[in-house]
């Protein structure tokens, strides 16, 4: 896709506004919350504060392409099944966070869930579901290889 | 201010041309992690950014002769998971694998936490104790400052973004007998800035005696601050419990951290700090016997 976006832009800007991709969320602004994470070449980064100009020619994965109501991605049938979802603030940015770790490591160990989601906030779970959410796609995942990912 | 354009370069000489043509408006952005935040309020203002994380020299980390060079795009993920890295210079992947959080360190570079000249800024920490330099290139030609030289002050480093570009640093990888360490006191593990961090390399001798050290400790000054009279002690001696001890609790002598109501009040650190640095010191002098 080509886009025309100005000089100041940030790629959360570029999304939510230029794209009406609002799945992916803006909290804080700074790089401080995770709300706002994307997968960019493969890699979580927090949206707001990438420079869109910057993501010119990347590959960016948001929570709208990883899968839909009738074909839910097995971190989004997992974070429903265990709880993981309060207010539904940090959910989009926890699961591309999530899946950006999964997409990497079919195996991680706990402190590789932990990292891989130590920057991104949640004031409503205590993270214990998440984690537990993170663990539960992985076996997913690795029961049935093509889930839902775009 | 607004941006008027933002423009990526694909080369150094793009970057020193953009200079040229825009003089004092044109200033670099790599990750932008730190930038783009300081312009959103403000802090910051400049008409051109000139983006270097496309420039394909820039990317690279290599050993060279004994030498590490790592390029001005390269970022803290990159080289917390450097095999180059973790094997010749632990201390700094340890350092960059802990900047921030994940997202941010999969867009923020090395070299650009340097230049922000914050005083604790992890990967500048490390890279004093490395002993490293930093090559500048700017219209004049090329010049090398030793890393601990770049701070100008509190968030000021000897580096004008709008004519100058830092392209690399470079630092001799550790040899056998040369250990190190990195250790960090925050409130949390992540997304967190350091209440205090202590990056250490030395150098022993057959008879286990300290050739030299350097400790550096932060953010006990406007800039990461060498353990002066704990690296005298140090020196020439064979290390043991009873020296490690001495060396710390000399640390303190150099240290002046201020009152934080986020960070730990100045009697705190000065007191935690000790521990710190005999915990830096047994890690570092056990790397080097090993």
């Amino acid at each position: 896709m080509e886009l025309l976006v100005s000089p100041g832009e940030t790629l959360l800007d570029v999304l939510r506004e230029d794209l009406n991709l609002t799945g992916t969320k803006k909290g804080c602004g700074k790089g401080e919350c995770g709300a706002c994470t994307v997968i960019m070449n493969g890699n979580a980064v927090n949206s707001c504060i990438v420079a869109a100009i910057q993501a010119m020619d990347a590959e960016i994965q948001t929570i709208e392409g990883i899968g839909t109501s009738d074909n839910l991605h097995p971190l989004q049938e997992a974070f429903i099944d265990h709880g993981a979802i309060q207010c539904g603030f940090c959910t989009p940015g926890m699961i591309m966070s999530s899946k950006a770790l999964l997409d990497k490591n079919s195996s991680p160990t706990k402190e590789a869930v932990k990292e891989a989601i130590s920057g991104n906030i949640c004031r409503c779970t205590g993270y214990v579901k998440i984690e537990k959410a993170v663990f539960a796609a992985d076996e997913i995942k690795s029961q049935n290889p093509v889930g839902g990912e775009k | 201010m607004v941006v008027k354009d933002y423009l990526l370069a694909q080369s150094v000489e793009e970057v020193l041309d953009n200079f040229k043509a825009y003089p004092g408006e044109a200033r670099v952005i790599a990750g932008g992690t730190d930038l783009m935040i300081d312009m959103k309020s403000g802090k910051e203002q400049c008409s051109y950014l000139v983006d270097i994380s496309k420039i394909e020299e820039l990317k690279k980390i290599e050993c060279v002769d004994e030498e590490i060079v790592i390029g001005a795009a390269v970022t803290h993920s990159q080289v917390n998971k450097s095999q180059i890295i973790r094997e010749k210079a632990p201390l700094l992947s340890k350092a960059s694998g802990v900047v921030g959080s994940l997202q941010i360190r999969n867009t923020a570079t090395l070299v650009g936490n340097l230049v922000n000249a914050q005083p604790a800024a992890d990967g500048a920490v490390a890279l004093v104790a490395l002993g490293a330099m930093a090559e500048i290139k700017d219209h004049k030609g090329t010049s090398n400052i030793a890393v601990e030289d770049l701070y100008a002050g509190v968030g000021k480093a000897h580096i004008d973004s709008t004519s100058q570009l830092v392209t690399c640093i470079k630092f001799p990888v550790l040899l056998p007998n040369q250990g190190s360490s990195f250790v960090r006191l925050s409130q949390r593990k992540a997304l967190a800035l350091p209440m205090l961090n202590v990056a250490i390399v030395l150098s022993l001798k057959a008879d286990d005696s300290v050739e030299w050290a350097r400790i550096v400790m932060s953010p006990v000054g406007p800039k990461p601050t060498r353990a002066g009279t704990a690296e005298k002690i140090l020196a020439g001696c064979v290390v043991n419990d009873e020296l490690i001890s001495q060396a710390a609790k000399a640390s303190i002598n150099d240290a002046n951290p201020r009152n934080s109501g986020l960070r730990g009040s100045a009697a705190y650190r000065k007191e935690v700090l000790e521990t710190l640095v005999r915990r830096a010191l047994e890690e570092a002098v056990a790397a080097a016997k090993s």
